[in-house]
């Protein structure tokens, strides 16, 4: 019988090694999986390589993480946010490193790394300074730069429903990345306000279909990035 | 928002001139900044359908509740979903960009060059955090490009150039630029303007333009 349950975030996030690849889904605040984050952080793994659109802010969540000293590098496209100081002080002393993205390049290097593709060409970057470094070659008239697929050995995420199996859906725009970082983790670990057995979710509707998804944990009401920033919540 | 001294366009009438560019029924992109204001001004009788990078086609106001923090557009601010409104994931929103299926975005500009390259992300100023988010993406797959800006920096140095100073977000990809004093197109033979802001002369735009400004075109052969 196909049970993906955990029976907590601490169990879920039990095996992540120093020095792993962690995909975190959300977009500023929506979908961003905190309770996964923060057991992170007390689970103690460090010298990770982070995959998030951003950065995090105030002192919870990502931010917290990265303040903890546990992220040696972040590949994202966009780390200034509103609220957003814990990163770029660790970026500007030397003590995190980053690799920005153009925001579509990241979604399509994480789908590629999930469906297999090892590299494709786009035009985004060419003739500027992120193309630096990078492939580039004619087709059909127009130019373009190789980019490479990303994968990880985890990835984080917070869905609005799953089922035993791992299938999940969202609430509105914090789908954003977790669908394609879902596929491209070696261990998809989730989040879920909402777990049901198998066919609580219409198969019309599912959006992630659990075979890419290897632990579910339910957290009922989810802590939101703004509210505990308005509270000047800091983490742990 | 009226200012006495201000010349031209204030930046609700410049996001309201742009508005009247966009064809009905189209799928439009709208950067942060003033080109969200494009929004609060449709046409009567066009329908516009707004896009925003984090997945949501069918983009609709501010909520005039307390919204859903998860229900955001790319600037992070809490928007509504109209009816017929879809959510996606990020691949797919970006394949609506890079595969040429969203028609129109209008994005603001740090820099526009008379060949129509594009730096909007980056001053380049060493220890800045560098980020660039989607403007790359959208430069790069989308077919008409609109800037909206300022003709000026705060400190009236132009913005409109011969080639830009800052790191650019894409080369040649401006297609039309609206600001408060004018609406200027970018031809193969460099800016020529389109449309002069109420009370602004062509002498007025060219001396606040880093670059040479061709007169409008039915203009040309009486200056001539």
């Amino acid at each position: 019988m196909i049970d993906k349950r955990v029976s907590s975030v601490e169990e879920a996030v039990a095996d992540i090694f120093d020095g792993a690849t962690v995909m975190v889904g959300g977009f500023g605040e929506a979908g961003s999986p905190i309770e996964l984050l923060h057991a992170l952080i007390d689970q103690g793994a460090t010298d990770l390589t982070v995959v998030n659109n951003n950065t995090g802010s105030g002192e919870v969540g990502l931010a917290a993480l990265i303040r903890a000293g546990r992220v040696s590098k972040m590949i994202c496209s966009y780390p200034r946010t509103l609220n957003s100081t814990v990163f770029p002080e660790l970026y500007q002393s030397g003590r995190t490193a980053l690799d920005l993205v153009p925001q579509g390049t990241l979604a399509e290097r994480i789908r590629a790394g999930g469906a297999g593709i090892p590299a494709f060409y786009t035009a985004t970057s060419v003739g500027t300074p992120l193309e630096v470094g990078k492939e580039r070659r004619e087709i059909g008239g127009r130019d373009y730069v190789l980019e490479y697929a990303l994968t990880a050995d985890f990835a984080l995420i917070k869905a609005k429903v799953a089922d035993y199996h791992g299938n999940l859906i969202f609430n509105k725009t914090a789908r954003n990345y977790s669908p394609v970082m879902a596929t491209a983790a070696d261990a998809t670990i989730v989040q879920a306000s909402e777990v049901v057995p198998p066919g609580g979710i219409d198969p019309e509707c599912v959006v992630t279909p659990g075979i890419f998804v290897d632990r579910i944990v339910i957290v009922a009401e989810p802590a939101l990035e703004s509210t505990l920033v308005a509270q000047g919540a800091s983490y742990p | 928002m009226t200012v006495p001294s201000a010349i031209g366009l204030s930046r609700d009438e410049m996001a309201e001139r742009v508005a009247l560019d966009i064809p009905d029924g189209s799928y439009v992109n709208l950067g942060i900044g003033i080109p969200e204001l494009v929004a609060a001004h449709v046409p009567e009788g066009r329908e516009f359908i707004y896009h925003t990078e984090n997945g949501l086609l069918g983009m609709g106001p501010a909520p005039e509740d307390a919204g859903d923090p998860e229900l955001i557009n790319a600037g992070k601010r809490r928007v509504t979903a109209v009816a017929g409104a879809s959510f996606f994931h990020h691949a797919d929103s970006f394949v609506m960009i890079r595969g040429g299926h969203i028609d129109l975005c209008v994005l603001g500009a740090l820099q526009v060059a008379q060949n129509g390259d594009l730096a909007n992300w980056s001053t380049g100023e060493p220890g800045a955090i560098p980020a660039v988010g989607g403007a790359m993406d959208l430069v790069a797959g989308v077919e008409t490009i609109f800037v909206v800006t300022q003709h000026t920096t705060r400190n009236g140095e132009p913005k409109l150039v011969e080639s830009c100073t800052y790191p650019l977000t894409g080369p040649g990809v401006v297609d039309r630029i609206y600001t408060n004093l004018a609406v200027i197109d970018v031809t193969p033979d460099g800016f020529r303007l389109a449309e002069l802001s109420p009370g602004v002369d062509f002498e007025y735009v060219q001396e606040r333009t880093g670059a040479q400004l061709l007169p409008m075109s039915r203009m040309s052969s009486a200056v001539v």
